[in-house]
């Protein structure tokens, strides 16, 4: 089984390419790596199988991490994520990861953090359509209408759909496709929308999905 | 800068020439036919501009058999073998929707004369 790849980036923006075939393809564009690996997991020690992956520029650390970062032998980033992994990797502690990991036509899964929407009422949050704009409706316009019924149950219940904090959340998009790897300008071409605001950090990793298809057919 | 620059700058055209929104141009598409490609013209009034920099378009209006037909082209396509300017137009707008509504003499652009 192929193993699971993965980089961090920095989402720079959407823009578009022309595909061989001359159509546009809408991309986003991923500042991904260079990541060094700081710490290495195996199932003895920490139970599982997992690299951890640091990314992007840092003023200060604290002795703390600055201990951690030096035991790989790796200068300290601001980023640290964890890859799991399901069998042990090829990357030991220290081994730089570039955006080369992933080239054209490879599945992946993009996970971010979603911009932040603050509290939102049930229309932005769940798509409810509101009530009527006429017909008498008098300041409800935007409101969700009916969240129960009456005597019997006496209660709302739980995980009813209302208003509150929209966004902001982590969120993994499955299934993208990789346009181009650039391991130069540390850019990745991903096809299609990332979550989070321009500026935010991403995960790219090979697709699950596309992992537990190869397994069901081995 | 825009970030997304370093990306666009490989695909965008130098060729392109100037033009504007009542020029007619004729505009020579590839089509590919299988293994064959050849050239195909479509040559029109250009009745709008839109979008900037890589994702910017155009559209083309003629008339064919009676029909009007439009089609939309992205400016930096590769698609596009070339563009060819035939006449300046003198517009006072920038979208000449109001071709549509139009039929025969009436339908017409006229010239712009360079000084």
């Amino acid at each position: 089984m192929a193993e699971v790849k993965g980089i961090l980036g920095r989402k720079l923006g959407m823009t578009q390419v022309f595909d061989e075939h001359g159509r546009a393809v809408p991309v986003t564009l991923i500042e991904a790596g260079p990541c060094r690996v700081v710490q290495v997991k195996t199932p003895e020690r920490d139970g599982y199988h997992a690299i951890q992956l640091s990314f992007g520029d840092v003023k200060r650390v604290n002795k703390p991490v600055a201990g951690h970062y030096a035991k790989a032998g790796v200068e300290p980033r601001r980023h640290l994520v964890e890859l799991r992994l399901d069998e042990p990797g090829e990357h030991g502690p220290g081994s730089e990861i570039r955006a080369d990991v992933f080239g054209p036509g490879e599945i992946v899964d993009v996970i971010g953090v979603t911009k932040g929407k603050g509290f939102a009422g049930g229309m932005k949050r769940h798509n409810f359509r509101g009530l009527s704009a006429s017909h008498g409706t008098q300041r409800k316009h935007r409101s969700p209408g009916s969240i129960g019924a009456c005597a019997t149950p006496a209660r709302v219940f739980k995980g009813t759909r209302m208003a509150g904090h929209l966004g902001h959340r982590r969120v993994t998009t499955l299934n993208l496709t990789v346009v181009q790897a650039d391991p130069q300008r540390n850019l990745l071409l991903i096809k299609g929308a990332v979550p989070g605001p321009r500026g935010g950090l991403v995960m790219v990793r090979s697709s699950v999905r596309a992992r537990r298809r190869e397994r069901r057919a081995s | 800068m825009n970030p997304t620059d370093v990306v666009e700058r490989s695909y965008l055209r130098d060729d392109v020439p100037d033009f504007a929104p009542g020029d007619t141009v004729r505009v020579h598409v590839r089509v590919v036919e299988g293994e064959r490609e050849r050239i195909q013209v479509f040559e029109g009034i250009v009745i709008r501009r839109r979008g900037s920099r890589l994702s910017e378009t155009f559209t083309v209006r003629k008339v064919s058999f009676g029909v009007g037909v439009e089609r939309t082209f992205p400016l930096h396509s590769p698609m596009i073998a070339r563009i060819e300017v035939v006449t300046r137009g003198r517009v006072r707008r920038a979208k000449l929707y109001y071709l549509r509504d139009r039929v025969g003499k009436k339908a017409r652009v006229r010239e712009r004369r360079e000084a």
